[in-house]
């Protein structure tokens, strides 16, 4: 049902979205984008450009005010089996173990029990954490606790990812390691990326293509493409091609600040 | 030793100390135990009437833990109606504040007017002076919910029933027990209260604040200050009991689980 028509219809469509507030604050402006299936597209930009609240109205959770969305071509509301939201905080249940975290969605979609431990131990095993499986989140540390929000996210085996800058909490070491970790398990899943930060070094390292926002309003300033080649690892951020590249992505970002 | 064992040894040396100053300013004084007894007499009348008394403190016990258990169930009910409807929380909780602000010896006699003397009257008087914390508390527990946790659920589709048990309801559980340990502890003084007034059926048998009245018109000094030990003994095991409950349900996962219990 998705190969025919991933040609055709693009995986996540803004055209002229708008978001206004009731005290006539305007987040965004006339945003429209196009992102085909598989791309890992970072929003890059100042506080204050809604780079969340973007995530937000594709997520469905919070409509926008003018313009249209489409997901795969539907709502975003019609299209939440196929999204998965990351929040900054891991947004832990802390009465839940490990393993009872991660499976809380399956839980929620009423998934048989036998079928629903099965794939959160593969799950579970694929991130890392099945020596923590029966932990409760307060023993985690925080690059473990975002681990386990990711698990928790991807084992309902979602097409599309939304991140609202997941990693921004963590030291640079651990952002650094769950990043490739993010982008291991992007190679071998495909799924569709939208990424918020506040890191350039971090939106180069993972995007295809990175959308530089302005604020206000929030519009988009620029698209870069990246075009460092895959796989990525750690000794890509030591190449000189990822220097020019962050670079470029900082001077285009300072320019969008002074503006 | 450890930290704990010192504080204990500790409050015991204080607790003697302060025994054998008191006996000493009865000796010093000559003071009759009808005006004030020491804790020799009171330990007296204790091992004389201990049969009574403990008949009493379980009437007091039985009415109180009732009444506590009533307002558990009734509290978080109402608790999950408020969270669930902003509007009936904003029409309704200005008399839940009510329910705590009116002087419970002020109704009491009504309650007993309508619902007769005896044990069934004071239960009442009891629950109705527990319920507010439980609610206050709870609700409270209800509503401060992550809004990312919501969303998450809201991308699951979770359903209105998903979300009260499986997030507000859980995340509720330390709020709900603030409350039941602030009811615990009123709830003997509920029992204490509705006994003044609602007395007892029969001649003789009644809980610790008919028994309070009855040594009171005696001029039985001793056995009045027994009866207090007995109901500050009844309110501290009420407490402790929570407590134990609270940390049962709430040690693998509650971060403040210490802060709290020290408030």
């Amino acid at each position: 049902m998705v190969s025919e028509a991933a040609g055709s219809v693009p995986e996540i469509a803004l055209a002229s979205v708008g978001k206004r507030y009731r005290n006539a604050t305007v987040a965004l402006d006339g945003i429209s984008l196009r992102v085909e299936r598989g791309e890992f597209v970072t929003f890059l930009g100042p506080s204050g450009c809604g780079k969340s609240t973007l995530l937000k109205i594709v997520s469905g959770l919070s409509p926008a005010s003018e313009g249209q969305v489409r997901v795969n071509g539907m709502t975003p509301e019609n299209a939440r089996d196929l999204l998965s939201f990351i929040f900054q905080d891991a947004t832990l249940l802390p009465w839940r173990t490990v393993e009872a975290n991660v499976g809380l969605g399956l839980e929620l979609d009423h998934t048989a029990r036998a079928l629903r431990n099965e794939r959160v131990s593969r799950m579970l095993e694929l991130v890392g954490l099945g020596h923590v499986a029966n932990r409760y989140p307060r023993e985690l540390s925080g690059g473990m606790k975002m681990r386990v929000s990711i698990a928790r996210a991807l084992v309902s085996r979602p097409r599309i990812l939304l991140m609202d800058e997941p990693f921004a909490a963590l030291d640079e070491m651990t952002r650094d390691r769950l990043n490739e970790e993010l982008l291991r398990l992007y190679a071998e899943q495909r799924w569709t990326v939208l990424f918020v930060t506040h890191s350039v070094a971090e939106a180069v390292f993972l995007s295809t293509r990175i959308v530089v926002l302005a604020a206000h309003p929030g519009r988009v300033a620029h698209e870069i493409p990246v075009s460092l080649p895959w796989p990525r690892t750690a000794e890509t951020r030591e190449s000189l091609a990822f220097e020019e590249a962050v670079t470029h992505a900082s001077r285009l970002l300072r320019g969008v600040f002074h503006a | 030793m450890s930290k704990r064992g010192w504080l204990a040894i500790n409050s015991i040396l204080v607790l003697i100390c302060l025994l054998g100053l008191w006996q000493t300013v009865i000796w010093l004084n000559r003071l009759p135990a009808y005006i004030l007894p020491g804790p020799l007499a009171v330990a007296r009348v204790l091992s004389a009437r201990y049969p009574v008394l403990l008949r009493s403190l379980w009437i007091t016990a039985e009415e109180a833990a009732t009444g506590l258990a009533a307002s558990v169930i009734v509290g978080i009910a109402v608790a999950m109606l408020f969270a669930q409807w902003r509007w009936l929380r904003q029409t309704l909780y200005p008399y839940t504040i009510l329910l705590q602000t009116v002087p419970i010896v002020a109704i009491a006699p009504l309650i007993i007017n309508w619902a007769g003397a005896g044990i069934f009257a004071v239960t009442i008087v009891t629950f109705i002076i527990c319920l507010a914390p439980i609610i206050a508390n709870t609700t409270q527990g209800l509503i401060s919910v992550d809004e990312n946790l919501i969303h998450l659920f809201v991308m699951h589709k979770a359903s209105p029933a998903q979300i009260l048990f499986k997030l507000r309801l859980p995340n509720a559980m330390p709020n709900l027990f603030t409350g039941i340990r602030i009811s615990a502890g009123i709830s003997v003084i509920g029992g204490i209260t509705g006994e003044l007034f609602a007395g007892s059926t029969r001649v003789g048998e009644g809980g610790l604040g008919y028994a309070m009245i009855y040594a009171n018109n005696q001029m039985e000094t001793s056995y009045l200050f027994a009866l207090v030990l007995a109901a500050a003994v009844l309110g501290f095991s009420f407490f402790f009991l929570v407590m134990f409950f609270e940390w049962l349900a709430l040690h693998h996962w509650h971060e403040s689980k210490r802060a709290q219990i020290a408030e």
